[in-house]
């Protein structure tokens, strides 16, 4: 009787999580996908604390207590701006448990275990321990703790790569011989260190790419804990993790021009001093006044925002100017770069937390063949996403990379604290065109200040 | 054994391909919110931290469980608050006053 409900709670739970994901295709129909997520895990919940294997509830309740005690402040209180970081934090935690649980059960029966189960616990636990400090460390490049540039040094991919190879030796040596006990601490500890030194060499514009793949391995992670306990549900619930993290990570990667193992072992984003320096060059550079004056009197406008606007915090002035050209009849929209921001989607949310209606905002490829038709494009805290160099100069290094076609409007706005290069340490052709105009000064203070002209020639008109 | 792993592996594999399918299909809008969704989703190793918490079996799975008990619920909690406000703030647009 007892099994019988559980097994039915986690098939109700298993075919929730899958229409949750299902509804979350479309902003319509993605809250309700929440509520059955929700309740898929509700049931998985009851059904396995009546497992006849829990027969004290006492530490769990403490485990209940405490991870709602950090986690839902977290979730309350983060602002938008952080929310790479939370993710970060959840992947490392999510990892964490699947890790430590593996751990639980190699030493409930040390030295006991199937060859298969052995192999599919050390995949958990490598996965695990790797994600969890790979993704501490990312939360650290994330929050300006560590470094966000690259740290790379001489014959760092064969440290990292020989240390995941005995890493995964000493699994092998593990499943071989399963009573060797003293091994399992070794392996344990050798994919705690690859994590770290994995994510050491990543720049800031390739978190998207990494946080997406360290979704990945905590899926797979939680997916292999289903095959150590025979449980199904987390076998399902992990691949369908896995399986995401995965997606996300390969269209970052499109979006880069980029593949997997020159993400992880490039060490994209190393500050280049030899090509930086170019001859110098003439800007056009714009007061607030004059940048008012012609977006006011433009009839298309299409805004790029970038990893700058949130760290300005910006994006509540942006919505400020959306709202006053549209009052004049102006059509605003927003191009979406797959890679703007630190993980996939983050301009998406910003905005939308400013209120911008999500039918405003357009993705790349949607949009590009609007570029020639469009009067002005003001780009904030954009780079590396809008250089045209990715077209044309085989010798950059984001060559290939699709951008954004911004150079194709009739005007170019450019504003941008001053004029060092990007993340990926490249110069910008796009800030030495004719029709470009830079406007210098914090994102913020700076939108904010043509809303101010737009109000006050409004109030004169 | 071999036949309990045999449809472990049939459920790992179609369960891949259903993921594949049903996420290549959602908006790149939301993919901030479909990551944070797959990860409260994934929290789902609760359910084997339970076990290894409330068996009793020895002092080190008891304390290990419940790291991970905590660890995944603050993942369940947080996951599902945070989508959800997330998705609150995509708005259509209201029609011209």
């Amino acid at each position: 009787m007892e099994t019988y409900f559980i097994q039915a709670t986690y098939f109700a739970a298993a075919v929730a999580f899958i229409l949750s994901l299902k509804w979350l295709s479309h902003p319509i129909t993605a809250r309700r996908g929440v509520l059955v997520g929700e309740i898929g895990m509700a049931l998985a919940i009851v059904g396995t604390l009546v497992h006849h294997d829990v027969i004290s509830y006492q530490w769990i309740l403490v485990g209940f207590a405490v991870g709602t005690a950090v986690g839902l402040p977290l979730a309350v209180f983060m602002p938008m701006t952080h929310v790479p970081q939370r993710t970060a934090i959840s992947h490392a935690l999510g990892a964490l448990a699947a890790a430590l649980v593996g751990t639980a059960e190699y030493y409930l029966h040390p030295g006991e275990l199937g060859t298969f189960t052995m192999t599919v616990l050390s995949l958990e636990v490598i996965l695990g321990y790797l994600t969890f400090t790979g993704s501490l460390m990312a939360f650290g490049k994330l929050q300006d703790l560590v470094p966000s540039r690259p740290v790379v040094y001489r014959g760092q991919n064969i440290v990292n790569l020989s240390l995941l190879g005995i890493a995964v030796l000493v699994g092998v040596y593990l499943v071989l011989d399963p009573t060797r006990t003293w091994l399992f601490p070794v392996m344990s500890a050798l994919a705690l260190i690859f994590g770290v030194l994995l994510i050491i060499p990543i720049g800031g514009a390739d978190m998207p790419t990494v946080i997406a793949l360290l979704n990945s391995y905590a899926g797979l992670s939680a997916s292999m804990m289903g095959f150590v306990l025979d449980n199904k549900l987390l076998i399902i619930a992990g691949a369908l993790d896995g399986s995401s993290g995965f997606i996300l990570s390969v269209i970052m990667c499109r979006a880069m021009n980029r593949s997997f193992t020159n993400v992880l072992f490039g060490g994209f984003g190393q500050v280049q001093v030899s090509t930086a320096q170019v001859e110098q060059r003439s800007v056009r550079s714009a007061s607030p006044e004059e940048a008012a004056e012609i977006l006011g009197s433009s009839s298309s406008v299409i805004v790029v925002p970038g990893y700058g606007m949130a760290v300005a915090q910006a994006q509540h002035k942006v919505r400020e100017l959306y709202d006053a050209l549209s009052k004049r009849g102006v059509d605003v929209r927003f191009a979406i770069h797959p890679v703007a921001g630190r993980m996939p989607g983050h301009m998406n949310v910003l905005l939308a937390e400013a209120d911008i209606p999500y039918d405003r905002l357009v993705e790349m490829d949607e949009i590009n063949s609007e570029f020639p038709r469009t009067d002005v494009v003001l780009v904030i805290g954009a780079n590396d996403v809008v250089n045209p160099a990715a077209r044309h100069d085989t010798g950059s290094p984001i060559y290939g990379m699709p951008i954004l076609d911004v150079d194709k409007a009739r005007t170019v706005m450019v504003i941008k604290r001053s004029m060092a290069p990007g993340f990926a340490g490249i110069e910008n052709e796009l800030f030495y065109l004719d029709k470009t105009m830079m406007l210098f000064g914090d994102a913020k203070g700076f939108v904010g200040e043509i809303v101010k002209e737009l109000a006050g020639s409004r109030a004169v008109a | 054994m071999a036949t309990e792993l045999e449809s472990q592996l049939f459920v790992f594999v179609l369960a891949t391909f259903v993921g594949f399918e049903v996420i290549r299909r959602v908006s790149p809008l939301l993919h901030t919110p479909l990551m944070s969704l797959t990860n409260a989703i994934s929290a789902i190793s609760l359910v084997g931290s339970i076990i290894i918490a409330g068996a009793a079996k020895s002092e080190l799975s008891t304390i290990l469980g419940t790291i991970a008990v905590a660890c995944s619920m603050a993942n369940v909690v947080g996951g599902f608050v945070i989508t959800d406000r997330m998705l609150r703030m995509f708005k259509r647009r209201q029609p011209e006053k």
